[in-house]
């Protein structure tokens, strides 16, 4: 880092310290065991199990319908872009013709959610810092698409609106107007964020260089969406592999080369404007028609493996499916895009301050129970 | 009108006791009268300051304890005080208990010499910034000894970065009020009033004042270990920081005197900077009973700004604390020291 020890009269003398599973910086049951000289960072352990729930276990005894509603327990802030991915995988599988209406649908509130995400990173992301008040106006965005998630199914973080085969429910009638007001709302509100955070220089001071990850090591760590992305490793599922509908927008991968804490900021808010104009460019023409395709009440895959990745608001999530022809998968594993996120905290924060590590940390944007599933 | 009642009741205690007994007496009545401000000051600050988030934060803040939420920092305190007073097993008893008295008692010396207005003044000795900036340097021990008797990591690490803190922006402290006294050639608060007459210091000094004033707030608000420089208890990196370990009124204590801290700060800003208890350019000059309205408006006036610091930034990491002091703010400081000998000596200052 920037101060670099040339000679020292005192003996120093590193000790350990443990960060969590219980402490206001890893958002959730996240250990950290620390090795520390002074205030500079030698060595970060993680150690996870605290939420474990055997998500993936549970999926080999559950149908595929269920398997749906486990996974909005896993990245619970991209709860609905993990039901699309098991429910693409599936679909893909007994090859189903999906109703382009849904298709449209699942896009927009898959960028609604990411924003969601986002603004609630955003809003963390300023408190790990110390500006509390970030939390609030994340809070006050967020909010906004929770209520559209509440009128559209019910429910407003564990969405569950996916089924193998399209939409649990048809979209309500308010969901166009509302969704259209929630834009004009947030491009008002996005350059606050910049006006109160991004622009300001202690913030500056905080993020510029810190906690750097090359494109080579962000590779080869199995970095994935904004943390590879601000690296300048081009991974963005959406365009690379598009499902949905995300072959009829156009958008800009949100790309950068410093790959510091700062960059994964501004890659995350670049985001948000990209799924704005996503959620603009689809909402004034969803195709009419069914918001689902009938399956088969007990769902059996053909035997044989399947895979289907798809870009959460973390980075991709992958859902792998061994079937042997039964109505449960024989295996389903998740690659989560936090748990190699993770990873890789240990090779970016050793020789920072805790400061350092706080803020890394935060720009990689862990959720815990996708780590631990 | 408040010299008489204080002037009647010296001489009503004077006449009926012996001399030594009655100015003992006195000065407990003082030190109770004293205690009080500081209690209700305290409170009072945290509510404001509760409110004043909850402005920035698109909140309403506490207003169901009491008229606007005006009880609710007094239904905290009672909460705080039958609490159970917990502590840890491996604490070094003596200087864990010991701490909190040495943060609150110095907050509390620190008031004593507050000029709350020409007549409401409890000690006007004639080193009033020396023993105001000595007095405030005290605290720091106390939350050296919390967090290193706590026998607790975080607790140790965030006293260790208030020790590295607060002795580093003393200096600037120091400094930027000394700036100000070439301009009075007085350390004493009356005579530091009495010169701003003529002009608050702000506008006498000019351009080495509105330094030393930027340069003040900025090492105050260091002082204080409030935000942008509450490393001391960085939620996000240490927990609660030094005060980990502490419950119930122990942490209260803390609390409360890091309110009062800032407020001290303010009021000696708004003393040496803003003329103290003199009106705006002598406008109720005939109404001296006024005189503590002014001086608390331009005390909250910058307590206000201390808040809006806190609610706005986010926080600078330890290293770059010590830079800002030792490579930006004290040149600056000196290099001010000077401008303002000079342009005391040139005779270039702005007397109205």
């Amino acid at each position: 880092m920037e101060t670099e020890v040339l000679y020292s009269n005192f003996k120093s003398e590193e000790y350990f310290i443990n960060m969590g599973p219980q402490h206001p910086a890893t958002h959730g049951v996240l250990r950290l065991l620390l090795t520390i000289d002074g205030e500079i960072i030698k060595k970060v352990e993680p150690d996870l199990g605290y939420i474990h729930r055997s998500i993936e276990k549970m999926c080999e005894r559950d149908s595929y319908q269920q398997i749906v509603h486990l996974t909005d327990r896993m990245d619970y802030l991209s709860a609905n872009i993990n039901n699309e991915a098991v429910c693409l995988a599936v679909e893909n599988a007994l090859q189903l013709e999906i109703p382009e209406r849904v298709k449209v649908i699942r896009t927009i509130i898959g960028e609604l959610t990411r924003i969601a995400s986002h603004c609630l990173w955003w809003g963390v992301m300023g408190m790990d810092v110390g500006a509390l008040t970030t939390y609030f106006y994340g809070f006050r965005d967020r909010e906004m698409i929770n209520d559209i998630m509440e009128e559209t199914c019910g429910a407003r973080l564990t969405m569950n609106y996916n089924v193998p085969g399209g939409l649990m429910l048809d979209i309500h009638p308010n969901f166009v107007n509302r969704v259209k007001e929630f834009v004009a709302h947030f491009k008002t509100k996005l350059p606050e964020y910049d006006r109160l955070l991004t622009g300001n220089v202690i913030f500056q001071k905080r993020t510029v260089g810190v906690g750097v990850l090359s494109r080579e090591d962000a590779i080869s760590f199995g970095a994935s969406g904004p943390v590879g992305r601000a690296s300048g490793y081009s991974c963005d599922v959406r365009k690379h592999h598009p499902y949905s509908a995300y072959d009829r927008v156009t958008f800009e991968e949100a790309l950068r080369t410093e790959g510091d804490t700062y960059a994964r900021y501004l890659v995350r808010i670049q985001e948000m404007w990209e799924s704005l104009s996503i959620v603009e460019q689809l909402i004034d023409n969803i195709p009419e028609g069914e918001h689902r395709v009938a399956t088969n009440a007990v769902i059996k895959l053909p035997k044989g493996e399947y895979y289907q990745k798809v870009e959460t608001a973390r980075g991709e999530l992958g859902v792998y499916i061994i079937s042997t022809g039964t109505k449960n998968p024989y295996r389903l594993k998740f690659r989560s895009p936090g748990f190699s996120n993770l990873s890789l905290l240990n090779h970016i924060a050793v020789g920072g301050k805790i400061g350092d590590l706080v803020a890394t940390m935060a720009t990689l944007d862990l959720v815990i129970p996708d780590i631990d599933r | 009108m408040p010299l008489r009642i204080t002037e009647n009741i010296h001489n009503w205690l004077f006449s009926v006791m012996p001399e030594g007994v009655a100015s003992l007496v006195e000065m407990t009545l003082i030190a109770v009268v004293y205690l009080t401000i500081f209690a209700v000051a305290g409170l009072f600050l945290v509510l404001l300051e509760r409110r004043v988030a909850a402005w920035f934060q698109l909140r309403i803040g506490p207003n169901r304890v009491g008229p606007q939420g005006l009880l609710q920092t007094m239904a905290d305190a009672i909460k705080l005080l039958t609490k159970e007073l917990t502590g840890t097993e491996k604490a070094d008893k003596f200087l864990y208990n010991l701490a909190p008295y040495f943060v609150i008692i110095s907050a509390l010396m620190a008031l004593a010499v507050i000029p709350f207005s020409a007549e409401f003044h409890a000690f006007d000795i004639n080193i009033g910034i020396f023993f105001l900036i000595a007095i405030s340097s005290i605290g720091v021990i106390g939350i050296l000894l919390g967090g290193w008797s706590s026998n607790n990591k975080y607790a140790l690490i965030g006293a260790m970065r208030s020790g590295v803190q607060t002795i580093s922006y003393e200096l600037s402290v120091g400094l930027s009020l000394l700036t100000m006294v070439v301009i009075t050639g007085s350390l004493q608060l009356s005579e530091i009033i009495e010169v701003q007459k003529s002009g608050w210091l702000i506008l006498q000094g000019h351009i080495p004042a509105a330094i030393a004033f930027m340069v003040f707030m900025i090492s105050g608000t260091a002082e204080t270990n409030r935000a942008p420089f509450d490393m001391v208890e960085a939620e996000s990196e240490l927990g609660a920081g030094f005060h980990t370990e502490y419950s119930g009124m122990k942490f209260a204590y803390f609390f409360l005197a890091e309110f009062i801290n800032m407020f001290i700060i303010s009021a000696i800003a708004a003393t040496v900077f803003f003329g103290g208890w003199l009106s705006p350019f002598g406008i109720t000059e005939s109404i001296p009973e006024l005189g503590v309205f002014w001086f608390l408006l331009k005390t909250m006036a910058l307590v206000f700004l201390m808040m809006w610091f806190r609610w706005t930034f986010p926080r600078l990491r330890v290293d770059q604390l010590l830079t800002l002091e030792w490579k930006y703010l004290l040149p600056i400081n000196l290099v001010n020291l000077v401008l303002m000998a000079l342009l005391v000596w040139l005779n270039l200052t702005l007397r109205l």
